[in-house]
């Protein structure tokens, strides 16, 4: 895969397959210690330790009929070529979080990629979980929880175009507003 | 309705949705689905979900589910899309592109024409 904002979308199709009803996604770029940190959050089924040790190696799935979890080893993979590791935690019954670091400066790290479409990927076609998204460059961070704009809508569907036209719009300038910050701060964004 | 700007335009939206609601008969909606799998993203399922949703937001198309899902099991086809209009099977798409997407979405979802040039070769 091309972008981080790939390997985000897979990994959090992983916590679909574990029947969460919540993920949350941070993504953090903290210049000062050149460090990228990425977490995938869920509340699913978990996993043992078991499943937890296998997890890592290629074509292992903690189902039988789907290739869960494919992607998981090439972001370690990818991790550990940039100074970087990938950690799970996870517990059977109460879910799992995957953070994933890279030295944000190397060479070989891949760019962040398109986040927001990753991001409404998820919210549009994954509705009935609730989303949470952490954008963070230094110190500052856009928070998006799609709770209140579903609260809103009660059992109007998320694909009515008026809305992806707000939920695109909040999104994209969300995190754009948080990019053009760090511009302002003189962080060098080429990278991306 | 004016373009949605926050949270409260999103209830008023609701509102009015739900008196046009009230007042269509039970029509049915057409439902998309995209397979989201690590591989159907490698090939890039998300740039065609996107052109599905631009398609939708662009030309202000009702009644339209869209979801993604994991791996559908045709390897070798992704990204895949499953469309079924109102009343009518389940149409299933291979090596759906971004532009192979906005055209499924025109000629079969607007149109009510299968493409079959696109269809998922058993």
């Amino acid at each position: 895969m091309r972008e981080l904002a790939l390997h985000i979308l897979d990994i959090a199709e992983n916590s679909i397959s574990a029947g969460a009803s919540r993920v949350e996604i941070l993504v953090k770029q903290d210049f000062l210690n050149d460090e990228l940190l990425i977490s995938v959050k869920d509340n699913g089924k978990g996993m043992d330790k078991e499943l937890l040790a296998k997890v890592m190696d290629p074509f292992v799935t903690s189902r039988t009929t789907r290739n869960v979890g494919l992607g998981i080893p090439l972001l370690k993979q990818a991790a550990e070529a940039c100074n970087g590791k990938m950690t799970i935690e996870s517990q059977p019954g109460k879910g799992t979080e995957l953070k994933v670091k890279f030295q944000n400066s190397h060479i070989d790290r891949m760019p962040l990629g398109n986040l927001a479409d990753t991001f409404l990927s998820l919210l549009l076609g994954t509705p009935d979980v609730n989303w949470v998204l952490h954008y963070q460059v230094n110190d500052q961070v856009f928070n998006f929880d799609d709770t209140e704009a579903k609260a809103a809508l009660d059992d109007m569907p998320l694909t009515d175009y008026r809305v992806i036209e707000y939920l695109t719009n909040t999104i994209q300038n969300g995190i754009n507003a948080i990019n053009e910050n760090a511009n302002k701060q003189g962080v060098n964004y080429a990278h991306n | 309705m004016p373009t949605i700007n926050s949270i409260d335009d999103l209830k008023r939206l609701r509102e009015e949705a739900q008196k046009i609601k009230e007042m269509r008969d039970q029509t049915g909606k057409t439902q998309i689905v995209v397979g989201m799998g690590t591989i159907g993203i490698a090939a890039g399922a998300r740039e065609t979900l996107k052109a599905i949703l631009t398609f939708i937001e662009e030309n202000n198309l009702p009644d339209i589910i869209l979801r993604q899902t994991g791996n559908l099991g045709l390897s070798g086809q992704d990204p895949v899309v499953k469309i079924t209009l109102p009343n009518q099977e389940e149409v299933v798409y291979g090596k759906v592109s971004s532009d192979i997407a906005r055209k499924i979405m025109q000629d079969h979802v607007v149109g009510g024409n299968v493409l079959v040039e696109y269809l998922v070769k058993e």
